[in-house]
């Protein structure tokens, strides 16, 4: 072992700082699905606007030589294809599970032709604050280098739970998703709550995209997104729609993913590959737990396809 | 409003549509109607299942936009564009499927339905004026609990609440106390017609119970088929006038006596449990035994375990514990099972629960026989033929009004579809009959022939087991009546001995 002096411990510490690396991008795309589906619609295509959000984050950051403008412009791309879905989704008799995963596709694809000339160049990287100053241990210092991301979602987990329950906006989106007959009892155009709640869906997932290129692994190729994007739609259904579950659910996701690679690092070898499916076997395990056929799941808004 | 009129004097108004016609393609739902409602009056429109009834509010309100005709509020020409616009004019609707958000709290749904919701909620302030509200209210909803964890009364009074919290002047009720026991139903209109009283409301209320007519409305509008049928002061008018302007020249099915004893028990469940979508307890370890030639009757608001013991009956759902027998034998609800001891069901809602919406008429009259002679050879090849020569023989002998036998069934009325599945379910010989609310929202024609069919059945010696959210339809037709309240069942009489106000407090669970 390169270093004796922590043995075993080089583990969880591995785990806790993957943890924190691999979660950022879930924590931003189940935010955002989190809200598009409290709305009453699921989109699917949240990993096509997690790709091309990596990419035009890479780009802007390239051009601008400000990655925060990459992620700002990530953002916007992936607004512009949540109102995509949107628009699309609300012509009649249009089922929004198949208008998704056509544009999972679309965004992918066009990402990889529009991202061919940035695999070459280094576009500058966002910044991480250093939590891990007090101590002298390597592994502790790399552990608690968070990147300001991570932050933002931690942050905006909490926001989120608050204003499902105390803001307007909030509070129409819940009544889109639950209800749409009440909705529209009430005068609210539910396409419009809707338009609105997959376009910041999608700015969210696209800042989740911007983190990919921009952070870890932080450089733009084609096998940049291993299905982040689909397994935080996954995701958002095990953490019962509730922001603060999702916060949660990504973590332990995240440092599902990252046992490979640290039990690796401290020699064990084998079955290397079974570790890395633990976010995977990680996802059935809960489903099979959760679901049951007797039941409806809890807290599933009312008007969403998949539970209707 | 223009700037600069007037605003409208505060208190009840009244409303006048004036000439209304409404097309929706071919069809003419509303054909140059006239209804005055007075301000300061409770006014009830009646009609038919289809008579136009809710076409005619819901262009007031400003869902639909009438073909032609005018809406006057408060003697003043409004051209009300949507729902937004007829709430400022201070109109407001209690709709027949409710409009609370069930996974959202009684105050949340309160406050979100207002006009004006700040941006961010202070809910200590919000809740502390929604007491005070509630407490100058003859009638208490628990404000912190989930609406789907309140009874469907509770959610009725809630709708109601809502809309005076909201302080409209002109109320819309559509058949507001279809889920309302007797008691319950008396109370909220009560207090509504003391309001009305006091000048602060105008009420127009969708009903089909004369009862309520009678003892709450002032004046009465009738339609049937969209056309203008009838109008006056309830105070000269009888029900029978009333129910004889709604049907038209129509003749009815005559129901037959009822005739014979009860027999043998047909129909046993031995402390029967069966748990509802969300997991929780919904039919408590009930035992009930019906027995040929009688009709038991199940009453109880919705909600408190009929639905689930009636799919449970028909094998939509597992029970958790319990015993079922049939004619002695233990029965699962195989297909087999109720071939041999021919059982009959007519659940609630039946183009959900028993058809296949878009296949016709002919296969869905032809489910329980198909793989059989002479519908099938040899248990696969299908002959059509016979398929189509049942289902015309069927059509004609139920009544079904349908173009073809070929017709996807969804295209047919909700009375036909009902007709369709009663020529299935009672086209052959019956033991066990199963029947939820067979006759709601249908009308006069189609139920007097479905209570009719129903009786002959238990003349015949058939076991049948009604569940009804409507009492009258129960006093009408069963033999004895069992009350059910959450999940289990609280009373038991012969009908001819039960006692209305006694039967009542049980369905309120008193």
């Amino acid at each position: 072992m390169a270093d004796g002096s922590i043995g075993l411990w080089t583990v969880p510490l591995a785990v806790l700082g993957g943890a924190i690396r691999v979660s950022t991008p879930f924590l931003f795309v189940s935010l955002g699905e989190c809200i598009t589906e409290r709305s009453g619609r699921i989109n699917l295509g949240l990993e096509g606007t997690l790709v091309m959000g990596a990419m035009s984050a890479y780009g802007i950051s390239y051009l601008s030589g400000s990655p925060w403008l990459g992620v700002l412009a990530a953002g916007i791309t992936g607004a512009l294809l949540g109102a995509l879905h949107a628009g699309i989704c609300s012509l009649p008799r249009v089922n929004d599970v198949a208008v998704g995963i056509a544009l999972m596709l679309f965004g992918t694809g066009l990402a990889f032709y529009l991202g061919k000339p940035l695999i070459e160049p280094t576009a500058p990287r966002l910044p991480a604050i250093d939590f891990g100053w007090w101590s002298d241990i390597p592994q502790v210092q790399a552990a608690l280098r968070i990147n300001v991301l991570f932050l933002i979602g931690v942050v905006l987990a909490p926001i989120l739970y608050w204003a499902f329950r105390t803001t307007r906006w909030g509070l129409l989106i819940r009544t889109a998703g639950e209800s749409s007959d009440a909705a529209r009892a009430m005068g609210h155009s539910v396409l419009l709550i809707r338009l609105r709640a997959t376009m910041v869906g999608g700015f969210l997932a696209g800042v989740g995209g911007s983190f990919l290129s921009l952070f870890y692994p932080g450089s733009w190729n084609e096998g940049l997104s291993s299905g982040q994007g689909i397994t935080a739609v996954a995701l958002v259904i095990f953490a019962r729609w509730d922001p603060m579950l999702c916060l949660w659910a990504s973590l332990a996701f995240g440092g599902a993913a990252a046992l490979g690679p640290a039990l690796q690092s401290v020699g064990v070898t084998s079955g290397y590959h079974l570790f890395n499916a633990a976010p995977y076997i990680l996802t059935l395990a809960i489903m099979i737990i959760t679901c049951s056929p007797k039941r409806t799941l809890t807290g599933a808004p009312a008007e969403l396809s998949i539970t209707r | 409003m223009i700037v600069g009129e007037t605003p409208l004097p505060s208190g009840a108004f009244g409303v006048d549509a004036i000439a209304m016609t409404m097309r929706f393609g071919d069809f003419l739902a509303l054909d140059n109607v006239e209804l005055k409602v007075r301000p300061g009056s409770f006014h009830a429109l009646l009609g038919e299942n289809g008579a136009g009834k809710s076409t005619l509010v819901k262009c007031i309100m400003g869902y639909y936009h009438a073909t032609e005709g005018d809406i006057l509020v408060g003697d003043r020409q409004q051209a009300i564009g949507n729902p937004k616009d007829a709430h400022a004019l201070g109109l407001g609707m209690v709709y027949q499927h409710f409009t609370l958000v069930p996974a959202m709290t009684v105050a949340e749904n309160l406050v979100l339905a207002r006009d004006d919701v700040p941006a961010i909620v202070d809910w200590g302030k919000e809740k502390k004026e929604l007491e005070a509200f509630l407490a100058k209210m003859p009638f208490k909803v628990p404000l912190n609990a989930r609406v789907s964890d309140i009874s469907a009364g509770e959610r009725q009074k809630c709708e109601i609440l809502k809309q005076l919290y909201l302080k409209r002047r002109f109320l819309i009720l559509d058949e507001p106390t279809s889920v309302l026991t007797p008691a319950e139903a008396d109370e909220v209109l009560g207090m509504l017609r003391d309001m009305v009283v006091k000048g602060e409301l105008t009420i127009l209320m969708i009903t089909h119970k004369f009862r309520e007519v009678m003892a709450f409305a002032d004046e009465v509008t009738i339609l049937r088929r969209g056309k203008l049928a009838g109008k006056g002061k309830v105070a000269e008018l009888t029900p029978d006038a009333m129910a004889r302007t709604m049907i038209g020249a129509e003749e009815l099915t005559v129901q037959p006596a009822r005739t014979g004893e009860a027999g043998k028990a047909r129909l046993e469940l031995e402390k029967v449990r069966a748990l509802d979508d969300a997991g929780a307890i919904a039919v408590h370890d009930v035992s009930l035994t019906v027995r040929a030639g009688e009709i038991v009757g199940i009453a109880g608001v919705s909600g408190n375990g009929q639905r689930q013991l009636v799919e449970v009956l028909a094998g939509q759902r597992e029970a958790e514990s319990g015993e079922i027998r049939v004619a002695g034998d233990a029965y699962h609800a195989s297909r087999e099972e109720m071939r041999r001891h021919k059982m009959s069901l007519l659940p609630e809602e039946p183009l959900k629960n028993a058809c296949v919406g878009g296949m016709s008429v002919a296969d869905n009259i032809a489910f329980r026989e198909f793989d059989r002679a002479p519908f099938a050879s040899g248990g696969w090849w299908l002959n059509r033929g016979a398929f189509r020569d049942d289902a015309k023989k069927k059509i004609g002998q139920y009544k079904i009004k349908t173009r073809t036998p070929d017709t996807p069934i969804s295209a047919l009325s909700g009375g036909n579809v009902q007709r369709a599945v009663l020529a299935r379910e009672l086209g052959g010989d019956v033991e066990v009959l199963i029947a939820a609310n067979p006759c709601f929202g249908l009308d006069f024609a189609a139920v007097a022939q479905i209570h009719a069919e129903i009786m002959a059945a238990r003349n015949r010696g058939a076991a049948v087991l009604l569940v009804s959210e409507d009492l009258d339809e129960l006093l009408e037709l069963s033999d004895r009546l069992v009350v059910m309240f959450h999940g289990e069942f609280v009373y038991e009489a012969r009908t001819s001995e039960a006692d209305l106000t006694v039967v009542g407090r049980h369905m309120a669970g008193h």
